[in-house]
């Protein structure tokens, strides 16, 4: 589903990625680990086709397509999802009207019919429910005022509502207490099926224990230098980053 | 309810796109270029009008003259356009008909068809449910909706110049009582030429059951509007009233300069919105409105209110101030805006608030949107008599620029001459930030809908005042006219 080949990009004149290469097959999740300033964010924007993020060197292939050659709302509307590191507040704007318009945009983008008012209050309903949140937050303001657990969590569930094919989440599971972890753990469990694949970037061992990983990468100044099992974040958490240093000699490519 | 869904229709025209800009092609009678007391006499006498409102046009038409005109246009405000040659228009252009309609069934079907194309059908039988409507055609008007059903209520709603003949008591008693003919440049030039407008009286304790509008159309070429206003809510009465504004695509400027006075007696209340979406000249800023309007609201009694709420959209030029005078002991004034500039509009637009009796409040929330190379002025005045006992205002004043060749200025004035008022007021300016823009595209939604979205959502406090089914209708209207705005 996504080839991501030697890619090198940088973000306003400043060389972040060095060449990564990860290969992800529907119903795959992998996990990206990585130090603060690894490059994990930019990735993850490149991917979503952020402007100011430009491909330098390699390319990224969605379903065979050249990413580079998509706007980024045709990335969303194609399939591509990122759960933000840190989400934007839109003042005024309702998160119902907010998604329901993003929904609605994605459906018809694919033929699809239009969802009305009663009929989406409907789905997100059930995916509120799924995600353990209270359906005053989506009458809110776009993530106006939210704690920052409400945030990530409001993130996980518009990601249910709007049913990418490639979820991005970055750093998803920072900040959130031990049951809001389980419960979104508990979501992007449901969310996984044979035709979706996930990328989820985390410091922390912790959500790869309910979300087990199919693959995990370590991403250190730009470049993956590990890749592996899900054993591969255990043997992180236990000896720290510091492990790199020795294991950049077998730096998986 | 049917009644919102067809009133949502009549709105509908003044938003899908400008697809106003049309002319219909009909006969009109004009009065003699230019201004001098003999088009004055005449337009008098085209309306039949008594000796005493001949003479007040002429009052004013003199001060005009000689106070005014020398001194030339108002320049206080921050918006600049080439001096009017006034002598050059024309003031007053009807279309031609024998005699006044007496019902729409006589009426010219191109004027019809012509309501029918902005969405505002006439006819009976495919009239508004909810909405009675007062439609002005240049410089008359052409049909006013359930003038019957409300007269049973004892409600008059009619145009201007019917009033003057049905109703000359009414009209004399308050015409301007709030807007004096000599006011300023472009009131006292109304009151010399204006050729009609609406006319509303509530009786006391009447709450009006429908929403009353008026819906003016500019369509002859070199022709000025001038239209007046006047309602009146008698003790415990309630009125909500909308104006929407539309004229045709031309490459010259045409003036638009109208008066409105709103009167509110012992509880009485008044809730005056407009839509405003004049021509506002093309992308180059070639052509447009001059928007040049007073507007003026009494509160004379006792914990009376009035409250505007204008969505400021159109018009190559916008030049208001929609006021209020709150006299009576615990009255309350509300003045929220909503103006957007684009291309190379420009708007100078606020409020004053004029605090005079005890306890008197007043609120104030203006939202200043600026496109590309549009300018965007707040001017407020917030004045607090020395009897104004604890007076409260409460000022917010927030811009949001889109690019960087456009402006957003705000020009509070605030004096106070009670040491018991409490006057706050805010302001903020803001821009759309690359992260918002990333959002909401990352979520499948194009640059030109997140704007739309967050521009909505900047506005919504706004937005939130107007009646419920034409919210909506402003809300497509600010996407629309910021068209163009977003790379
Ligand atoms: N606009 C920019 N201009 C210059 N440098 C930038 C810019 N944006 C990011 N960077 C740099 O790129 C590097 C990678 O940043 P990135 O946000 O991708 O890290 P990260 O792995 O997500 O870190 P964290 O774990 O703290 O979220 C950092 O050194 C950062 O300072
Ligand atoms: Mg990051």
């Amino acid at each position: 589903m996504l080839e991501i080949k030697n890619l090198h990009a940088r973000v306003d004149g400043q060389q972040i990625l060095q060449g990564i290469d990860i290969s992800i097959k529907a119903g795959e999740v992998h996990a990206i680990m990585g130090p603060n300033g690894s490059g994990k964010s930019t990735l993850a924007f490149v991917l979503a086709g952020r402007e100011g993020y430009e491909i330098t060197q390699g390319e990224v292939l969605f379903e065979g397509r050249n990413l580079a050659e998509m706007k980024p709302e045709e990335r969303a509307r194609e399939g591509i999802f990122l759960a933000f590191q840190y989400p934007v507040e839109i003042p005024g704007v309702s998160g119902m009207n907010f998604l329901k318009s993003a929904l609605n945009v994605t459906r018809k983008y694919r033929g699809l019919s239009e969802l009305d008012a009663i009929e989406f209050l409907k789905l997100a309903r059930e995916k509120l429910k799924l995600l353990g949140m209270d359906e005053k937050l989506i009458q809110r303001a776009v993530n106006v005022g939210f704690s920052g657990g409400e945030k990530k969590r409001s993130e996980v569930f518009q990601m249910a509502v709007l049913e990418p094919k490639l979820a991005v989440l970055d750093e998803t599971d920072s900040g959130l207490d031990i049951d809001a972890l389980k419960i979104v753990a508990n979501g992007i469990n449901t969310l996984r099926n044979p035709d979706r694949a996930m990328l989820i970037i985390t410091h922390y061992q912790r959500l790869l224990n309910y979300v087990i990983p199919d693959k995990v990468h370590v991403l250190a100044e730009g470049r993956i230098v590990r890749s592996g099992g899900k054993e591969l974040a255990l043997e992180l958490e236990d000896k720290g980053y510091a492990m790199l240093d020795s294991a950049d000699a077998n730096a998986a490519a | 309810m049917a009644a919102t869904a067809e009133t949502v229709k009549t709105v509908k025209s003044v938003t899908d796109e400008y697809k106003h800009g049309f002319v219909t092609d009909i006969e009109v009678e004009r009065a003699p270029r230019g201004l001098n007391e003999d088009v004055i006499r005449f337009i008098s006498e085209k309306k039949n009008e008594p000796a005493w409102m001949l003479e007040w046009r002429l009052k004013a038409y003199r001060t005009w003259v000689e106070r005014f005109l020398p001194a030339s246009d108002p320049t206080w405000a921050r918006v600049t356009y080439p001096q009017i040659d006034y002598q050059n228009a024309y003031y007053y252009a009807a279309p031609k008909t024998k005699e006044r309609p007496k019902s729409l069934d006589e009426i010219d079907p191109a004027l019809l068809r012509t309501y029918e194309k902005l969405g505002i059908p006439l006819k009976e039988q495919e009239m508004l449910a909810g909405v009675a409507v007062d439609a002005i055609f240049d410089s008359i008007s052409v049909a006013t909706t359930y003038k019957e059903k409300l007269a049973e209520m004892g409600i008059i709603f009619c145009s201007f110049s019917e009033a003057v003949q049905e109703h000359p008591e009414l009209v004399r008693e308050y015409l301007g009582t709030v807007v004096p003919y000599a006011d300023n440049f472009f009131a006292t030039l109304n009151s010399a030429a204006f050729s009609d407008g609406s006319f509303v009286y509530i009786p006391p304790g009447v709450r009006c059951p429908m929403e009353l509008s008026t819906y003016f159309r500019i369509n002859a070429e070199n022709t000025g509007q001038f239209e007046r206003t006047l309602i009146i809510a008698d003790k415990g009465s309630y009125v909500s009233y909308l104006e929407g504004c539309t004229a045709p695509m031309r490459d010259e400027n045409q003036l638009h300069a109208a008066v409105v006075e709103l009167i509110t007696l012992d509880d009485a209340e008044i809730k005056y919105s407009t839509i405003q979406n004049w021509y506002p000249g093309d992308e180059n800023g070639k052509g447009g409105i001059y928007n040049f309007v007073t507007k003026r609201g009494a509160c004379r009694g006792k914990y009376s209110k009035i409250s505007w709420t204008q969505v400021e959209t159109g018009a190559a030029i916008t030049w208001k101030y929609p006021s209020c005078i709150l006299q009576g002991d615990n009255s309350v004034g509300e003045f929220s805006s909503v103006a957007i500039t684009n291309n190379y509009q420009q708007a100078d637009t606020g409020t004053k608030m004029i605090h005079i009796g005890k306890n008197t409040r007043s609120t104030i929330i203006s939202k200043g949107i600026a496109a590309g190379h549009g300018q965007n002025t707040y001017r407020g005045l917030v004045r607090v008599l020395p009897k104004a006992t604890n007076a409260r205002n409460y000022t917010q004043c927030d811009s949001l620029l889109l690019g960087d060749k456009c402006g957003a200025h705000t020009v509070p004035y605030i004096e106070v001459r009670n040491r018991t008022a409490k006057v706050e007021h805010e302001a903020t300016t803001s821009k759309i930030s690359d992260d918002q823009l990333f959002y909401c595209k990352q979520r499948g939604l194009s640059a030109e809908d997140a704007v739309t979205m967050i521009v909505n959502g900047f506005c919504k406090q706004v937005l939130q005042e107007l009646p419920m089914e034409f919210a909506v209708e402003a809300q497509k209207l600010v996407g629309i006219s910021l068209e163009g705005s977003v790379g």
